[in-house]
């Protein structure tokens, strides 16, 4: 029994430990990050690591989910007798939330585990402590930078993806079903609001941008510097980045597309 | 150093392409460039019902967009909806006695107002209001309508 409680105490002190060193973290983050646009060619390196590498599985899976978007909503428009509102069901899911919450997963699981085991490598070889000892400071370093390639890279990730979804389901829906093409694009022009719509997903972007490379970079420089630290803490980066996403994701829908 | 500059070529073909995305979507998938030009004119029209009219819903004319719903009120005094219209100021083109209605485009589709010109020679300026005016088709009033008329027809009967 006492054990018992024991354990869960113990359970709690340390997620509160957890929750605090992200804070001091977040809080220590917070003034290198200027500095860091300082240097964009370190930055400019994070961009390729970050954006440039993870093309190929935004480009491909905004392709297929346009696609399968084109599928689903042609047959269930059609029973209605509105299948020229596909571009408009298409769009909209897209620029609204597939966009950017898609990209959000795929980046924690592409570039996020990335960073991790990045940073969590670096501190078990004892390279950040090495940095401490030249006076270079790896928030400063290594950290800031990444930062900053994060949130510039996820709104750019998350409208191509949108893009490519909106001509996945126009190459289903006008080139295989038979949809009218100028009416796939006159209603998405109609019914997409350019504030309503595409700033706020954008604006959704960024938060996940922010949130993504924060939850990343914390697990790596937080984590035990062992082998198997490493890889746990890779494993926490993509289970905490997705639900994190997901929560966020809901909080700003409600706020934004008040109904 | 060759890798570093193909690197900075890829990092720079990346942003481009991510912009032009942006403005991509910007330009063709949303509404932007059709927003009103915020040097038309705004003229007035009360409605005993405006349905399902939305602020920047269009204003047609012949099935030309001349403009969008700018405002959408209530008079205090009479208790009708009020309409601001903001018309392009390319169309200033509309007599005192045009008359304005709300449609709806095909069975469900989203309601507009659609204008019909008059005879009068003098155009309506910024401010005017339109008197003559045809509310929104409710289609609950269309079916009560009916069925009142088929229940009064077989008490008759």
């Amino acid at each position: 029994m006492l054990s018992v409680l024991g354990r869960l105490g113990r359970a709690v002190l340390e997620s509160l430990a957890r929750l605090g060193r992200w804070f001091v973290f977040m809080l220590a983050l917070l003034p290198a990050l200027p500095s860091a646009l300082l240097r964009p060619r370190l930055i400019v390196d994070q961009l390729y690591h970050l954006g440039v590498l993870s093309l190929q599985i935004i480009l491909v899976a905004g392709a297929f989910v346009g696609l399968v978007l084109g599928l689903q909503g042609y047959s269930i428009l059609a029973t209605y007798g509105s299948a020229e509102s596909l571009g408009v069901v298409v769009a909209l899911s897209l620029v609204r939330e597939l966009g950017p919450v898609l990209t959000a997963l795929l980046f924690a699981g592409r570039a996020g585990s990335a960073l991790t085991a990045e940073l969590g490598l670096m501190k078990s070889t004892e390279q950040l402590a090495g940095m401490e000892m030249m006076a270079v400071d790896p928030l400063k370093r290594v950290v800031a930078p990444r930062f900053w390639a994060g949130v510039i890279t996820m709104p750019l990730l998350a409208a191509l993806f949108s893009l490519v979804g909106v001509f996945g389901g126009y190459a289903i829906g006008v080139g295989l079903l038979g949809v009218d093409s100028g009416s796939y694009w006159s209603q998405i022009q109609s019914q997409v609001d350019f504030f309503d719509d595409i700033v706020n997903g954008v604006l959704k972007s960024l938060v996940f941008g922010v949130a993504a490379a924060w939850i990343a970079l914390f697990e790596g420089y937080d984590c035990v510097p062992t082998a198997e630290g490493v890889s746990r803490a890779t494993t926490r980066t993509v289970v905490n980045t997705s639900l994190a996403v997901l929560g966020l994701d809901f909080i700003m829908t409600a706020l934004m597309f008040d109904v | 150093m060759q890798n570093t500059t193909s690197r900075d070529i890829w990092v720079g073909l990346f942003v481009a392409l991510g912009l032009a995305a942006l403005t991509l979507l910007a330009l063709n998938v949303s509404n932007l460039l059709t927003l009103p030009s915020s040097k038309g004119y705004v003229i007035t029209a009360e409605f005993d019902n405006i349905g399902g009219l939305k602020v920047r819903a269009p204003i047609k004319l012949g099935g030309v967009v001349v403009g969008r719903v700018e405002s959408i009120s209530i008079d205090p005094h009479s208790f009708r909806a009020v309409v601001g219209m903001n018309i392009e100021s390319q169309y200033s083109i509309f007599p005192k006695d045009s008359s304005a209605a709300i449609y709806t485009s095909g069975l469900l589709g989203e309601q507009y107002i659609g204008l019909m010109p008059g005879a009068e020679e003098a155009v309506l300026q910024a401010g005017d209001r339109i008197a003559i005016t045809q509310s929104a088709i409710v289609l609950e009033n269309l079916i009560s309508q009916f069925l009142f008329q088929k229940a009064a027809e077989e008490t008759k009967e």
